[in-house]
């Protein structure tokens, strides 16, 4: 006779009640991490959709996702030049707020050379930028259609091919656009006071090419690290392999996002470890004549713990269970994408176990103290 | 005459110390034997629940000996370190408010002490509807607590205190909830179960109506026992 689940039974309306609060707090928990996930695959997937084995940037600068990095954009000639080079292409990068269709979309403009690194990996539908002007491809999350047209600066392109899944740190669906039409896009939407002093300085160098990195794939064979210690004595740039271009992002975007979600985690945890706690404490003191009497007859210590403990847990199960199929069925509706990986929903699941024994440790304490003689006073 | 169950020598219990000190108990002396229904009266405060405490082992005595079922329980200390075990085993509690347990139904309420002492619950469900039967509430085996009549759940929880076999039965003002002829039906129950069951028992009661069911009617007056009076059964 499991006196925990007759208890339950007992009282189950409160009871599911309370786990369906608790499940929400635990959904939330594990939406959070879900996001947590999404954005690390978000904003890598940028990078690693280049698939190549080294970031030139400029000198002294962590590259474009972490600050301005600026590089003469005829610097890529002179680095496809370089011994081991299997291809380089310039890339720019740039936030825009387009107007389509009556509403702002924030996108982020992408510059590549066509059919040289950094251009749009494989469409899922339409086809490559093949003409130097005004053709865009977009990511599916921007909610552009083939053949549709949007506006960019002072010039309309025309959306020929589609992406999935590339979107910038921020969540912003990443538009691709060639180099030629991006520095024409980034002169365009400067303030017209940088707009005079680039036109000026045009006039005395007779350029405005500049890119934010060069992105360069290497032969089969040719160790990425020695290629970049060999950029770093060139004045005015600096390299970066592949990895460590992952991991200053990670660093710089993700990780305050982690912290802000850590933070919000623990601080999830810490209510429902009190919430369970509490109600816990109230299933006890609710249950203060009946353990009383249990004691009286001469139930053991084990049995009254046990009751506590296995009400806390089965708190805690129910919760989880409700919260990770809640999360399950919604997150589609999500405006972040969630990764949920089963390692993450297995770890918290172990922490909320843990929870729910610190959070019966107020009942345990109390039911323990109860005098048996208590049962007997009227 | 079979030797005694209970057996009392000299046992005091006070509350507190200094000017805040209550003698519940005094030098009681008292033996109870199988198969005898034990009466304990008094004013309120004389120290009846404390006596009724003692002999169940939920209160410590300050001094004396006590002998349960023949086994020196109490001689200045606890001399079992396993209380709750022998009250399990030996003794029956009846609660003057039944404290039946809320949350399970009659029969449930009757194995769970059965399945304690390490029963199966098929066993301890056998037991707990012959005991229902042997009450006359087996009708009422799959009603919850709350939905009992005051006589119903009284005989629930003699059902559950029986549920052990236990030498001992213990109860604190079992009828004052009762009118007179549910509490005389109770009475005739603990008769009932003293004879055929050659189990001791002990009821602390106010109830007059009931006196004249006793074998024994002890008097505590500020917890010393008074003259006993033998009483026609
Ligand atoms: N836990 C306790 N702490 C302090 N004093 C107590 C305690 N329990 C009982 N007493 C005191 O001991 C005395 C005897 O109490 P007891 O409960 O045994 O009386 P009683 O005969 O059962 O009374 P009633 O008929 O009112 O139930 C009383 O003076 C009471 O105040
Ligand atoms: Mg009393």
């Amino acid at each position: 006779m499991n006196l925990a689940l007759k208890d339950i039974g007992h009282n189950l309306g409160r009871f599911l009640l309370t786990c369906l609060g608790l499940s929400l707090l635990l959904g939330i928990v594990l939406a959070m991490i879900g996001i947590y996930r999404g954005l690390i695959q978000e904003s890598l997937g940028l990078v690693r959709a280049a698939d190549v084995q080294v970031w030139v940037v400029e000198g002294g600068t962590r590259g474009p996702f972490a600050e301005a990095s600026r590089v003469p954009g005829d610097m890529r000639e002179a680095i496809a030049a370089q011994w081991g080079v299997a291809a380089a292409g310039a890339v720019a990068y740039q936030n825009v707020e387009a107007q389509h269709r009556g509403a702002t979309k924030r996108l982020l403009v992408v510059g590549a050379q066509i059919a040289k690194p950094g251009e749009a990996p494989s469409v899922t539908a339409g086809r490559a930028i093949l003409r130097s002007r005004y053709e865009a491809i977009a990511d599916a999350s921007a909610g552009l259609a083939l053949g549709e047209r949007i506006t960019l600066g002072r010039d309309s392109f025309t959306v020929v091919g589609l992406t999935r899944d590339l979107v910038a740190s921020g969540g912003d669906p990443v538009v691709f656009i060639t180099l030629r039409d991006a520095q024409k896009l980034q002169f365009d939407l400067a303030p017209a006071a940088a707009r005079r002093e680039a036109a000026r300085a045009t006039a005395a160098a007779g350029s405005t090419d500049t890119v934010n990195a060069i992105l360069v794939r290497l032969l089969p064979g040719v160790d990425p690290q020695r290629f970049v210690r060999e950029i770093a004595r060139w004045k005015h740039l600096s390299a970066y392999t592949q990895a460590e271009q992952e991991t200053i992002l990670s660093r710089s975007v993700i990780e305050r996002a982690r912290r802000q979600i850590g933070l919000f985690t623990s601080l999830l945890l810490v209510v429902s470890t009190v919430i369970i706690g509490l109600i816990i404490y109230t299933m006890t003191i609710d249950k203060k004549k009946s353990i009383a009497t249990l004691k009286l007859i001469g139930a053991p210590d084990r049995r009254i713990i046990g009751l506590i403990v296995q009400q806390a847990l089965a708190m805690g199960l129910i919760s989880f269970a409700a919260g990770a199929a809640l999360i399950n069925a919604t997150h589609g509706l999500f405006p972040r994408r969630l990764v949920l990986e089963p390692a993450d929903a297995v770890t918290l699941f172990g922490i909320v176990l843990v929870v729910c024994l610190i959070a019966s440790g107020l009942g345990v304490r109390t039911a323990l103290k109860i005098d048996p003689a208590s049962a007997l006073a009227g | 005459m079979d030797a005694p169950v209970v057996e009392l020598r000299n046992v005091s219990k006070h509350f507190g110390e200094g000017p805040t000190r209550v003698d519940a108990l005094r030098d009681v002396s008292l033996d109870v034997h199988p198969g005898t229904v034990v009466g304990l009266r008094g004013p309120s405060g004389s120290g009846k629940s404390t006596l009724l405490n003692v002999i169940g082992c939920i209160l410590e005595p300050n001094a004396g000996t006590m002998r349960l079922n023949g086994e020196l329980v109490y001689d200045g200390r606890w001399l079992r370190p396993d209380l709750r075990g022998l009250r399990l085993e030996k003794i029956g509690f009846i609660f003057q408010s039944h404290n039946l347990l809320p949350f399970l139904n009659a029969w449930e309420n009757v194995a769970i002490a059965r399945t304690l002492a390490g029963a199966t619950l098929a066993r301890a469900k056998a037991r707990a509807l012959e005991l229902l039967n042997y009450l006359g509430v087996e009708h009422r085996k799959d009603a919850m607590p709350g939905q009992l009549s005051g006589g119903e759940a009284q005989r629930i929880a003699i059902a559950r205190a029986l549920a052990n076999d236990p030498r001992i039965v213990l109860a604190d003002e079992p009828t004052a909830a009762l009118d007179s002829q549910r509490a005389g039906a109770v009475m005739d129950l603990l008769r009932k179960v003293a004879t055929e069951r050659r189990t001791a028992v002990i009821v602390v009661t106010h109830d007059e109506k009931i006196f004249d069911r006793f074998d024994h009617i002890h008097l505590l007056r500020d917890g010393a026992l008074e003259a006993m009076q033998a009483q026609a059964a």
